[in-house]
This record gives C-alpha cells, structure tokens and sequence, in this order.
C-alpha cells in the first residue's frame, strides 16, 4: 500500500465515522434540563404539563427534575451555574425575583431570549399584578410569568356553622376576622381557631399591599438598591400585636414557617388558614369537610378602598452556562410558548389553584364555565386585579429578600413566644434586614 | 520487643505515603485553602463578579451580637449533649457489666441507635414529638402540658439535646464497657475485700482507672456535638423558633448555602477551623502526657 492509498483510506474512514452523527444530529431532538420545586398535586401537574408539550413536538425533549423546596431550588440552580452546570430553566420563588436580576451573566432575560430567537412575548398580554411583579423598569419582561397565586383566607364551613357563624358570610376586615377566631377559640370543634402559613408574606407584605402602605423605601426597591424596610411603622406592629393577642387567648395559633402550616388547615385541625391560593390542589385532595376560600381580610382604618393584593408563586428564569447552544435557547423559547398559550395557562390555572397568568387564559378559563362551577375560584384573580395597581401593591423588589423573610420569621416567633414585645420584634427586624439590603448592595455593586 | 519496619532508601516510603497525603490535600487542604480564600472576598450570589474584602467579613462577624449568641448557643448545646450521652452510655455500661440475664439483648438494643442515619432518627423524633402528630407531644397536649417545640425555643433546644443525645449513647456505651471490661478483676476483688461497696467503689477505683476512655469521649462527644449533629438539628428544627436551635455549624450552612453569602459563611467557617485545630491540639497534649507517664 502506497502512501496516496493509505491517506484516501484515511479520509474514507474519517467520512464514514462523521456520517451517522451528522444524520443523528439532524434527527434527534434537543435535550433541555427543568428544575422546579413544586411536590404532591402541583408536581403531579407539572409532569402533565411536559407529558403534553413532549408530546406536542418532536424537536425538543424536555426534562423535568423536582429539586425541593423554593429555597433549595434557588440554591441548587445557584451552585449549578457556579459549577457550570446550570439548567436550561429554573424556576424561583417570587421574591427571588430581586437576586435573580442582579446576576447578570448567570440569566438570560425573557426579552433577551423573545428576541434572540423570535419567540413573541407581548407583556401586555399578562394580567397587570403579574406583570409588574416581573417587569424591569422599560416594562419588559425580565423572566417568563409561569405560576402566580395570591394570599387568600381558606375557612372550614363546617366548624364555622357548628360555632354559629354564618359558612357563607366569611369575615371581611381583620376586627371580623378578630371576633370570628375568638368565636370559633370557644365553640368550634377544631383543636386550633386560626392559623396562617407563610407569615411574612400574608400578614406583613400582603397586609402593606392592600392597605397601602410601603413596605421599604425606594419604592418597594424598585428604585434602587438603597431601599430600606419600613416595617417597624405603626400598622405592622399593630398587625403583629393583633397576632399576638390572639395566641394569647387561644384564637390563633403560629404552627410553623411557609407553607407548612397548610396540611395543619385541611386535615380539618384549624378553623381558618390564611394559605396560598394554590394551595387549592391539595386541599381538593384531602379536605373531609366543607371549605371555601376568601379574600384576604381589610383593615378600613387604614385604606377604605383596599389595593390588589400582590403575587406569590413563581416565575422561570433561563440560565447560560458555558458550551450551551443555540438550540437549547430555541427549545426554551419553544417551552415558554407553549405555556403561555391560552388554553394551558386556563387548564394549569384549573388543576391547581394557581391564578391565569395571562388576560387570554383567564377568559378561556370563564368561558370553559369553570368559575361558574366552582364558586371562588375566581376570588384570587378579583383580589390581584381589585383598586389600583400603586407603587405599594405592585410587589417587592428586594435583594435576599429570603433572608429577609426569614429573619421576619425569627422575629415574630420571639414575640409569639412572649420574649419581646411587637414594637421590639420589627425593629430588629428592620436593624437586621437593612443589614442585609446594605451587604447585598454592596455585593451588587462589586 | 519493639517491632518497627524500616524501609530503605527515600523513595519506596515516600511512595508509600503518598495516597494519604494526596487524600490529605484533595478533600483537606484544598477546600481549607478555598474557605480562607473566599473569606477575604465579597462576592455575589451566582459569583460573577468578586471583589477583595480584607478581614471586613471578619470584622462584621465578630460585630455581630447574633454570631456572639450562636458561640454561646453552641457551647451550652455540645456541653449539654456530652454530658447527657456521656451520663447515660456510662449508666448502661455498668449494669450491662454486670452479671444480668439477657445481657446480649440489652446490649444490642444499646447499639442500634448508632446505625441509624441521622435524618431518619430526626423523623422518628419528630413523630414521637411533634405538638400535633406526634404521640408524645399530642399526648402532653393533651394532658394540659403546653408543650410546643415550634414555638418554644427552650422546648426545642432539649428536643434536640435529646434527639442529638440519644444517637452518640451507643458510641460511649462500647467505649465505656470496653474500658470496664479491660479493668483487672483482680482489682476490684481486692476493694472488694476490703469492703469497699457499692458507689464508693465505683468512685475510688472504677472512674479513676476509666478516666482515659472518659477523656477520649469527652474530645470525641464535643467535636460530635459541634459538628456531626447538622442532620439531626437541620431536620428537626432547621434551627428554629427564632435562631434558638441555631448552631454554628447551622448558620455556617444557612448563611452560605441557603443566603448565598459565601464571604461570611466561609469566615464563620475559618473560626471554626481554628476552634477544632485548639482542641485537637489540647487532645494531643493531654493524651500524649498520659502516655508518657
């Protein structure tokens, strides 16, 4: 053998090994990588939601992976991207929003990828409570909208009959709510009145946006990384000492941080649970009483005509990480518009309680005839669209406003346990979270 | 009488130690190096950017009453799980010593808590104790005692003491009655004719000649307590109410895993390196001096 031959054999082996991956590269689908962090019901849906769109298309496998609670999702997705391994999306907690717009190279901003890759997002087209939660300050969207609920009061009907209260008549102002606990304290056959999950998020950052008042300079944060917390004001401690009041007498009980504190409401142990509205797909699941949800309590004092209440849930962020191609961003795109397409945000919105993202998916969810069925359903949505959207109701912007939330829970359990009093628990709350809006400035900054 | 290897030359010994020392260094030295690191650095939460702090992380540490409160916390915790362990496992050995029916039943019962993983004994404690489900605490609830580990701080530091407690009994147990066991017969005997009795015995001849065992579990039962007990402590109480079941190795994770401040967590984390290196070294030299008499 000659050396000609031997580099055309050469060159034919080459051309025979490169053949089958150009064919497999041209037939197989692109794969992408999906953290979340819903378990039980809402797992359940959200492995109906990547059944259907895998079934939906062939260009794109999508993988969904469960990597615990919002906190330990953030974190996970966080030590990922520093390992270089981020996924394709991941979804984070509302008030992580704040964190996750400040990590720059580590996203790849909804806009961004809507006009990279052609994908339409019109954030007109999303309900306003919704979109100002996720909107930069030039109203484009900086993640994709996916699942938003709000607070609401879950009552049990039928303890609220054995006590005497009107099942269909549940209270409207925190005093209502007041009298309602200590009635149910004395005559209902639940071992606990009332309890709430969630604390921070219902009582105090709920509580500012529908009556009104700021909870942080700057705007909520939405001004500026200055912003520091107003919660030592007078309303939140007089919140927090109606809270107190109540444990004191036996009308409430604090049984733990977020959504904890659910399973405590429909294993039929309390009364009223204030609780997330998607909270709904487990209570459906495993209530053995009669139950109905209601808006979240007023306090007229303070605002006469009640703000909207903000969101909770979640939002999908795409990540970057190195050697990610452009197919992968394309097949994100191909997810979110699959999602945001009417009839699955009314079908998502239906299965678990969370509320339609989107104008389109609300209306299709009403003429499916689904709120006329089942009464109540639509109180979430009249709550986050009621009054005016303020600067006070549209959300928080804060950084770490995790931490923030959990030094709130730390706070508030001392003066539950009657080792401080409310004005001393939110001021500390205050001196430590300014603490940490300063340390996350300053690392924002760096 | 002495047996030792020597090995010739430089070479086939360095070899030899080799895989230790790289050990050593891949999962000691390196992370330790990286801890020191990112503690003089202030740095975001997906770490694009970064910056030099100094000792800034250090300096907000030590400002911090809270962190001041968490050493604290952890030095009354590891005191009390020592103790508690220590009393108990050394209870159990001396009657599992003595002359008893069953003695091998016993024993095993004695031993099993060591083989379960720590989250799961966190469970078993939660569903003995949780004020709602749990069959103990639903039972104290319902006698009229308010007990609520949720929300009491105090009530939650002795549920963990306890939960903490109870898994390191079974390592001083086989510690403790290794070390009765390999006390002379003889000597006791001896007391025992002379009409030593009982408690008095135990205190004049037994405990004295046990004291290197009591010594050895002492260092052993502190580090546990400092360290090993994350699992346990994380799951049943994630280190609440309030910070008051907040360790420091607790807030090592939280601050750096669950806020994301790397800087500060790996500062807390420097200190405590220098707290384990201070007692190991105080082990060496205690140990060493007793050897040597």
């Amino acid at each position: 053998m000659d050396r000609r031959n031997l580099l055309a054999g050469a060159g034919t082996l080459a051309a025979w090994a490169a053949l089958p991956g150009a064919v497999r590269a041209a037939g197989e689908p692109t794969r992408i990588v999906f953290w979340h962090a819903m378990s039980a019901a809402n797992g359940a849906e959200i492995d109906r939601i990547v059944r259907d769109f895998n079934a939906s298309q062939s260009d794109v496998v999508l993988e969904a992976v469960y990597k615990g609670s919002y906190p330990e999702t953030l974190t996970a997705a966080i030590a990922a991207y520093r390992g270089g391994q981020a996924p394709n999306i991941v979804q984070v907690f509302e008030v992580g929003t704040g964190t996750m717009l400040q990590a720059g190279p580590a996203v790849k901003p909804a806009w961004k990828l809507a006009e990279e890759t052609g994908f339409k997002l019109d954030p007109s087209s999303y309900i306003p409570g919704v979109r100002g939660y996720y909107s930069l300050s030039d109203g484009k969207l900086a993640s994709m909208p996916f699942n938003s609920s709000t607070a609401v009061m879950w009552y049990n009907k039928d303890a609220f009959e054995k006590a005497g209260l009107d099942p269909e008549k549940p209270p409207v102002t925190y005093d209502d709510y007041d009298r309602a606990a200590r009635t149910l304290a004395s005559k209902a056959p639940t071992p606990i009145a009332s309890t709430t999950a969630w604390m921070p998020w219902i009582q105090f950052e709920e509580f500012a946006a529908i009556q009104n008042i700021a909870y942080a300079t700057e705007g909520d944060g939405y001004d500026g990384l200055g912003a520091q917390l107003l919660v030592n004001g007078k309303p939140f401690v007089a919140q927090l000492q109606r809270f107190m009041d109540l444990a004191k007498d036996g009308a409430f009980k604090y049984t733990g941080r977020d959504s904890g504190p659910d399973a405590i409401f429909y294993s039929g142990q309390a009364a009223i649970g204030f609780g997330s509205s998607s909270g709904r797909a487990d209570i459906v699941k495993n209530a053995q009483f009669r139950y109905a949800e209601a808006l979240l309590p007023v306090e007229p004092s303070l605002n006469p005509k009640p703000n909207n209440s903000i969101i909770g849930g979640a939002s999908l962020w795409a990540l970057n990480a190195p050697k990610r191609t452009e197919a992968e961003y394309k097949a994100v795109a191909a997810f979110y518009a699959f999602i945001s397409k009417p009839e699955q945000v009314a079908l998502y919105a239906q299965h678990t309680g969370y509320v339609p993202v989107t104008v389109a998916g609300y209306d299709a969810t009403e003429a499916s005839g689904y709120y006329a069925k089942n009464p109540g359903t639509d109180l979430p949505v009249q709550q986050l669209e009621r009054g005016e959207l303020t600067a006070n109701s549209r959300g928080l912007r804060l950084g770490r406003l995790p931490e923030i939330r959990a030094v709130i829970y730390e706070e508030i359990e001392k003066a539950l346990q009657g080792q401080q009093s409310a004005q001393t628990a939110m001021d500390s709350a205050v001196e430590r979270g300014n603490r940490i809006l300063r340390d996350f400035q300053k690392s924002a900054r760096g | 009488m002495d047996r030792r290897t020597i090995f010739p030359g430089r070479a086939l010994p360095a070899l030899l130690v080799l895989p230790q020392l790289a050990l050593t260094a891949v999962f000691f030295l390196w992370p330790a190096g990286q801890a020191i690191w990112s503690s003089l650095q202030r740095e975001d939460a997906f770490g694009t950017s970064s910056e030099f702090a100094g000792l800034e992380n250090f300096a907000s540490l030590f400002a911090d009453p809270l962190y001041g409160a968490a050493v604290a916390r952890t030095v009354l915790f590891c005191a009390a799980v020592t103790a508690l362990s220590m009393g108990l496992a050394l209870l159990f050995a001396v009657f599992a010593d003595a002359e008893i029916r069953g003695r091998a039943f016993y024993r095993t019962m004695l031993v099993w808590p060591y083989a379960v993983a720590p989250a799961m004994s966190a469970v078993l404690w939660v569903l003995m104790f949780h004020p709602q489900i749990g069959l103990v605490g639903a039972w104290l609830n319902r006698i009229g005692v308010p007990w609520d580990y949720k929300l009491n701080g105090a009530e939650a530091m002795a549920l963990i003491v306890g939960a903490s407690a109870w898994k390191q009994v079974s390592y001083n147990f086989i510690f403790f009655l290794a070390g009765l066991q390999a006390i002379p017969r003889s000597v006791i005997e001896a007391a025992r004719i002379d009409g030593s009795r009982g408690f008095y015995r135990f205190r004049t001849i037994v405990l004295p000649l046990l004291m290197p065992v009591v010594f050895f579990l002492l260092v052993v039962d502190l580090v546990y307590a400092a360290f090993d007990t994350f699992a346990t402590v994380y799951a049943l109480t994630q280190g609440g109410p309030g910070q008051s079941t907040q360790t420091l190795v607790l807030k090592v994770y939280l601050d750096g895993i669950v806020n994301a401040d790397i800087g500060s967590s790996s500062a807390q984390s420097v200190v405590l390196m220098a707290g384990v290196i201070v007692l190991s070294a105080l082990q060496f030299r205690f140990l060493g001096r007793k050897a040597g008499t």
